[in-house]
């Protein structure tokens, strides 16, 4: 599947009809959606015939994108059951299978390892201090392959260094820097749309424990 | 929810120690026909819990995988055909996933597992 042609059917999914602002929940535009897994699949191989779990996935554009890539095996947590319902629809829309699982990221608990590749938007850590890296601690424990991710540009260096010295990362890459698109969804906006700069990072995990000694 | 997710779930309750596998109790479920990628299955079958998948295949009728699995069956192409049944082709609409040490049920409504804690299992 060509770029666009990915990009084009991203834009086509439903997104948050009343955005919870103490979740951070702001859409995953088609444009940053589609050039993260593009750049996975084509890049490096990450997602087809690959296990991609989405971590606050939201209205599912990642978990989506990494199907339409011909992951074998798509999940996607949410704790906001209203977001997992417009995911589902937006699923069945497109013919995919996805699963999705109703949990608080932070508090799953799942075999490490048997997910390939974590793809994720997580909160920016703005409302709720240190989301983001409670997000990133969990995909690299849980990923065996690498864990997508995107970030404010303005914490590039606190990122890499906590990556890699709490979150099990053995490297952290930026891909490149993309524009957030935010538009006004929120009553404390007061520009009609901002655009933050955000990196894609590409992390990879050491292998845990278990699987080294096998 | 599909078995394969079935066998990575743990039960996420604090201080549970034995929370794997969680008890399938499915009460309506439907198949899906998907292709099949032996290479996929090849990848993915030292990961899988064998045990924990025939458990839940029994759990929803499906009783043809054998009790123990090892390598050398993934040059059986019925055998590749089983698992990946097993594995990708059955989704659980409604029913329980139950913690086998506390018998906490955790819900499956619509397909999607309600694994939120309440306020005293955090």
């Amino acid at each position: 599947m060509k770029l666009k042609q990915l990009e084009g059917l991203l834009g086509t999914l439903q997104q948050f009809s009343h955005p919870k602002v103490e979740l951070e929940q702001y859409p995953t535009g088609p444009h940053i959606a589609s050039r993260l897994l593009y750049t996975a699949e084509n890049t490096f191989g990450d997602i087809s015939g690959k296990v991609v779990a989405d971590f606050g996935c939201g209205c599912g554009t990642l978990g989506l994108a990494s199907a339409l890539l011909g992951a074998e095996q798509v999940i996607g947590i949410d704790i906001d059951p209203q977001s997992l319902e417009i995911a589902s629809i937006n699923a069945a829309d497109m013919e995919l299978d996805i699963d999705f699982i109703w949990c608080d990221v932070n508090k799953l608990r799942w075999r490490d390892d048997v997910v390939d590749t974590v793809v994720m938007n997580p909160p920016f850590g703005t409302r709720k201090k240190g989301s983001d890296m409670e997000f990133l601690a969990k995909a690299l424990k849980v990923a065996s392959q690498a864990v997508y991710s995107l970030h404010k540009t303005t914490t590039r260096d606190y990122i890499k260094r906590t990556a890699i010295r709490d979150c099990n990362a053995r490297s952290a890459d930026i891909l490149c820097e993309l524009r957030f698109d935010v538009p006004q969804i929120y009553k404390f906006h007061k520009k009609k749309e901002v655009n933050i700069a955000v990196d894609l990072w590409r992390f990879v995990p050491y292998p845990t424990q278990e699987s080294a000694d096998s | 929810m599909r078995l394969l997710t079935h066998n990575m779930l743990s039960c996420n309750i604090k201080g549970v120690a034995n929370g794997f596998p969680l008890r399938l109790e499915a009460e309506k479920w439907v198949e899906k026909e998907v292709e099949l990628n032996a290479d996929f299955l090849r990848h993915i079958f030292p990961k899988i819990e064998w045990k924990a998948l025939a458990g839940a295949a029994r759990a929803v009728g499906y009783c043809e995988l054998p009790e123990e699995a090892d390598a050398a069956m993934l040059d059986s192409e019925d055998f590749l055909r089983r698992f990946h049944h097993a594995l990708l082709e059955i989704h659980v609409e409604e029913g329980a996933l139950v913690c086998p040490e506390t018998g906490r049920g955790f819900p499956i409504t619509k397909g999607i597992p309600n694994m939120l804690l309440h306020e005293d299992e955090v």
